[in-house]
């Protein structure tokens, strides 16, 4: 029976599985590669293999030649298009408009033939010779040119007296922190189909952004956005790779239009490491003052990381000391260096999730140098208020977070003494960090539509990249409803639905949801107003008044800022074992328990959480994207060599949620949990191996030869 | 991918003969390095002449030993109860080789013939490697060499091979039978590498067009006391960082005599004949290991970012020995 009036929350915070579980794993979800398409043309992209130059001259005349070949794209035939600002661009250089050669990566052709094949050959055959200029691609050997980049937020940042509180305070830990480069390595690679219709363009894309690629197209090629049509039904994992529109995207619909013809890019493994951008590596200095009890007098945090040399990423690794320990004087500062690479991105939990390694292993050292306990030392710095901007937290249950986790974890069972625990010849350590994430939200516009047989129907432009919006938006809907979730279908991925914002900053329940609620309560009190009243069936409400369907349009959002401070927040409990003759850290238990607003679905947060804690294991014990200096490239451009977790490395994940709804940060009282599990993990990981072998780790990927004795 | 053509042997000797009149033609087994290859453009082969149909995937065990066709796959050589039973430390090679999936294609033979996973050698374009293009030069000598080898390494190349299964078929004193145009013969797995010298493109002795048959595994005294250690950071699916493949004859508590390969130190499996020595006769016990293993290392000649290799690979033929003689 479906029916309207039916009591409330009987869908939101219910565990769900996955609505489209079923459709991905027998491989009928369609993503953008699959987009079927008459006369598809197939284009594949030619790189640079200098980081720092110019292109002296290019022999196309092989390439032209082979088999099934329809055009190869250089600077000299491609047409000029406009710049894009950044963002939605990822950056601003645009290759193929000029000889310049910016990093080593950059394409410098794209060949266009009948098949996958046949492309793929012709690009192999494009031989360039280059006019070279000296380099530099490593940012640690020049910190000395660091400069002030302008981006999102304020580089630097100031209260109290930080010189003074250093100077008087007994206790005092200056250490630097160094984070490793990596890449977001979602499962698929960016993919972009190509069409044009009576001058009007649909892209088929792996997005996390559709109007973000709308933008930019028809910015780059000089048509009205109205023009232009965006698709992501499905993306195989964005991480934010493909948050931001990168320039496969622009030229495969320029060389479409030139082609006249449908044109398909999808990105090799190999060029995924530079067609967009990557998680800088960063350089952390850490400088804390506190009392003997460990009452912290000042944090002083700099960081600094590497960016291209046409556009400012920073990297904000000194964001999280802003707002995490209450301290009277708090001095964060931001600086760039600008290097022979391509531009960075943001990569799932940017800035939080890499500032923390160095202010959570810090405040461990701490603990030690107190002699206090790391959870202890927490707490007695807890921050009731946002200690640089002074206001209120909109939530934070961080305090329950801590107690939940630690139950769970055994916490009050820690011998401190690093070393203190074995099991033969396995030394097993516990560490804990805490867990502290940006809250971003985006303005969102949804519709909901009952139709004759009472189905309703969800539309909201958003994309899903496996974080499971095809489940929860019908929770929402289901919820206001009161319909069973079954009965619920969302269309998305389309700017030709109701706009919203990009699935990136884990803002998308938060955001789109909000509109979904109010399209949804919107759409309860119109039948209302036709008299449907508890238990009737919605289809009967529609025919009793003579319609086939009734609509409600929704929107939110988040005004100002305001008068909060808003952040997610956690507590993450690890266990490591380490083999005394053979070092190599193995993670045996993870439990974090988390303040992220009202839940709503658990299986689904669960599993983002898990995937974050994953993320979170890569980050401490593998993930790193070693650059030559000499050749001025990535070492390794294949999965073979740029390491991510295997489910050996992962052990069992515990994930708590502590009771909280958030009314300052959304209606639904939600907030994001996509990056949160990320946070938080690989400082445990460094604090539980330091307690294991009493090697301080200040550099991650944590390589067993700094272990060895 | 350059183009090529593809052709199916019938049988052995048709094999030989596909490859012997054609320098620009290779086997394919389980194709799960060729292919690699081939899209990254490693090889360019004009033919690809098809083995799988050979008879050549038998598993058979008699008192003289192990006879191992090439076209066994991984997974069933690891699997082969034999196998277990009789030469431990091979089916533990192989079981942390690659995944599942990879096993269950690839063959014996194949796995010999692996080439390095040198980072500079597996770009996905040309970049100075002399391994992949003689002459380039080695971008690894002075580059990142943190994997690279530290034993047996000339200037022009400083990589190590990857396989497992080479590694315990050294400590297993295996050879290798070969099928060329003069016919059979069978190499001592300790003749089958080569040095690179000034010539790392080759990694064998096998010339153009000679086929491996099969791979012989003696039924010695150690076999049954065989281990292999491996490791790597990646707790699956990675190639070894260091490995220790020992083979044990014990006397009492005492050693009588242990064959020691090392993998991922050298471009061969590689053998430790000082520590081989100094151990016989040895008790079982770790400081008296440890001792014995150390001596062996004099020769080792370290690059920038991989000195380490050499206190980790001691210790993982302490632990290998350690396993193998039932002590840990
Ligand atoms: C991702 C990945 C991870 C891996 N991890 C590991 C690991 O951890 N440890 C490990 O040991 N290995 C590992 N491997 C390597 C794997 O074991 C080899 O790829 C496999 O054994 C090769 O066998 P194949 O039958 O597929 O060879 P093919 O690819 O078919 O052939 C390889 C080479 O051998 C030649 N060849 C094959 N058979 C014969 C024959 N009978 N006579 C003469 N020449 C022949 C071919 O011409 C070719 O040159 C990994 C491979 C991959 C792709
Ligand atoms: S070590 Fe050998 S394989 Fe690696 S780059 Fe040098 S020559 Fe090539």
């Amino acid at each position: 029976m479906i029916s309207v009036l039916a009591p409330p929350s009987r869908a939101i915070g219910v565990p769900h599985e996955r609505l489209d579980g079923k459709e991905k794993v027998s491989g009928r979800a369609c993503y953008a590669a699959d987009t079927p398409a008459e006369r598809l043309a197939y284009g594949v992209f030619a790189l640079a293999n200098i980081p720092r130059g110019r292109i002296a001259q290019l022999d196309v005349g092989r390439a032209e030649h082979a088999a099934g070949v329809l055009r190869i794209f250089t600077h000299e035939n491609m047409p000029r298009l406009n710049p894009v600002s950044s963002p939605p661009a990822g950056q601003s250089l645009l290759p193929l408009q000029s000889d310049r050669i910016a990093y080593e990566g950059q394409p410098i052709a794209l060949a266009v033939a009948a098949t996958l094949e046949q492309a793929a050959h012709a690009a192999s055959l494009v031989r360039a010779e280059y006019e070279r200029e000296p380099f530099n691609v490593d940012f640690r050997t020049q910190l000395e040119r660091a400069v002030e980049g302008q981006s999102f937020f304020e580089s630097d940042t100031r209260v109290g007296d930080v010189e003074r509180e250093l100077a008087q305070a007994p206790i005092r830990i200056a250490q630097r922190y160094r984070t490793a480069d990596r890449h977001h390595c979602a499962m698929e690679p960016s993919a972009t189909v190509a069409r044009w219709e009576n001058g009007s363009l649909t892209l088929d894309d792996a997005t996390q952004y559709v109007w973000g690629v709308r933008m930019a197209v028809a910015q780059a090629l000089d048509i009205a956005p109205e023009r232009v049509r965006v698709r992501s039904s499905y993306a195989g994992g964005g991480f934010g790779s493909k948050g931001y529109v990168w320039p496969h995207q622009v030229l495969t619909a320029a060389a479409a239009r030139e082609l006249e013809r449908p044109l398909k890019v999808v990105l090799t493994r190999a060029q995924a490491f530079t067609a967009h951008g990557y998680q800088t590596a960063s350089e952390q200095a850490l400088d804390i003052g506190a009392e003997r009890d460990g009452t912290l007098r000042a944090v002083r945090a700099t960081s600094i990381n590497p960016t291209s040399r046409f556009d400012d990423y920073v990297e904000y690794c000194a964001l999280s000391a802003r707002s995490l320990y209450a301290a009277p004087a708090i001095e964060t500062r931001h600086r760039v260096v600008h290097v022979d690479r391509s531009t960075p991105t943001p990569m799932r939990a940017p800035h939080d999730g890499v500032a923390m390694v160095g202010l959570e292993i810090a405040m461990d050292e701490l603990a030690y140098e107190a002699g206090i306990d790391s959870l202890e030392l927490r707490l007695r710095n807890y921050a009731q208020r946002d200690p640089t901007t002074g206001k209120p937290f909109s939530s934070k249950e961080l305090r329950a977070c801590y107690r939940l986790a630690a139950e769970r974890f055994g916490w009050s069972g820690r011998n401190p003494r690093p070393g203190a625990m074995r099991e033969g010849r396995v030394r097993i350590g516990w560490g804990m960090a805490t867990a502290l994430m940006g809250t971003f939200r985006m303005p969102a516009s949804a519709r909901v539509t009952v139709e004759s047989d009472g189905r309703v129907l969800i539309e909201a432009g958003t994309q899903e990249i496996g974080t499971g919006v095809r489940t929860i938006m019908p929770q929402i809907a289901a919820d206001v409803l009161g319909v069973p979730i079954e009965q619920v279908r969302i269309a998305l991925g389309d700017t030709t639905l109701p706009e919203t914002g990009g699935t990136f900053g884990s803002s998308t329940t938060m955001s789109v949801g909000s509109a979904v609620l109010d399209a949804a309560t919107r759409l309860r009190d119109e039948l209302r107003e036709l008299g449907a009243h508890e238990d009737e069936d919605l289809g009967a409400v529609l025919s009793r008044s003579g319609r086939t369907s009734l609509s409600a349009d929704g929107a939110w959002s988040p005004g100002e800022e305001g008068d909060f401070s808003m952040h997610t927040f956690g507590a993450v409990f690890a266990e490591v074992r380490v083999d005394e003759d053979l070092p190599i850290p193995r993670v045996s238990r993870v439990v974090g328990a988390y303040s992220a607003g009202r839940i709503i679905n658990p299986t689904t947060a669960r599993s983002q959480i898990q995937g974050g804690m994953v993320w979170g294991i890569g980050q401490a014990l593998l993930e790193e994207s070693s650059m030559d200096p000499t050749l001025g490239r990535y070492l390794s451009k294949n999965l073979a060599g740029y390491l991510v977790p295997a489910n050996a490395d992962v052990p069992e994940l515990e994930v708590i949620f502590a009771e909280e709804v958030d009314a300052h940060a959304s209606p639904l009282g939600a907030k994001g949990i996509g990056e949160l599990g990320a946070v938080g993990v690989a400082p445990a990981i460094a604090n539980a191996v330091f307690h294991a072998t009493g090697v301080r780790v200040r550099e991650l990927p944590i390589r067993l030869e700094m272990l060895l004795a | 991918m350059h183009p090529f053509e593809y052709a199916r042997a019938g049988d052995a000797a048709g094999a030989v003969a596909a490859l012997a009149g054609d320098p620009e033609a290779a086997f394919i087994a389980g194709g799960t390095e060729l292919v690699n290859w081939l899209k990254d453009g490693i090889e360019r082969p004009g033919r690809v002449v098809d083995i799988n149909r050979l008879p050549l995937g038998q598993i058979e065990a008699t008192s003289a030993g192990l006879r191992i066709g090439t076209l066994a796959r991984m997974s069933d050589v690891a699997a082969h109860r034999a196998v277990r039973s009789g030469f431990p430390a091979l089916a533990e090679a192989l079981e942390r080789s690659a995944s599942a999936q990879l096993r269950n294609m690839a063959s014996m033979g194949g796995n010999l013939l692996q080439r390095t996973r040198c980072p500079y050698f597996r770009a996905e374009t040309d970049l100075p490697c002399n391994k992949r293009r003689p002459g380039s030069g080695c971008a690894a000598r002075e580059g990142l060499n943190r994997t690279h080898a530290i034993f047996g390494w000339s200037d022009a190349c400083v990589a190590t091979h990857p396989s497992d299964a080479a590694v315990a078929l050294r400590a297993l004193e295996a050879s290798v039978r070969v099928l060329g145009r003069g016919g059979e013969r069978s190499i001592p797995l300790a003749d089958f590498y080569r040095l690179p010298g000034d010539a790392p493109e080759r990694d064998t002795v096998l010339e153009h067009g000679e086929l491996i048959v099969g791979i012989d595994v003696p039924a010695t005294p150690r076999a049954r006391r065989s281990w292999y250690v491996k490791v790597r950071e990646r707790a699956s699916y990675e190639f070894a960082l260091v490995s220790a493949a020992v083979a044990l004859d014990l006397d009492g508590g005492r050693i009588r005599e242990v064959r020691i390969a090392l993998g991922g130190v050298a471009p061969m499996p590689w053998p430790l004949t000082e520590a081989e020595r100094a151990l016989a006769g040895l008790p079982l016990e770790r400081a008296a290991l440890a001792r014995a293993v150390d001596g062996a290392f004099s020769e080792a000649r370290p690059l920038a970012r991989n000195a380490f290799k050499i206190a980790l690979a001691k210790r993982t033929v302490v632990r290998a020995l350690e396993i193998a003689g039932g002590m840990a």
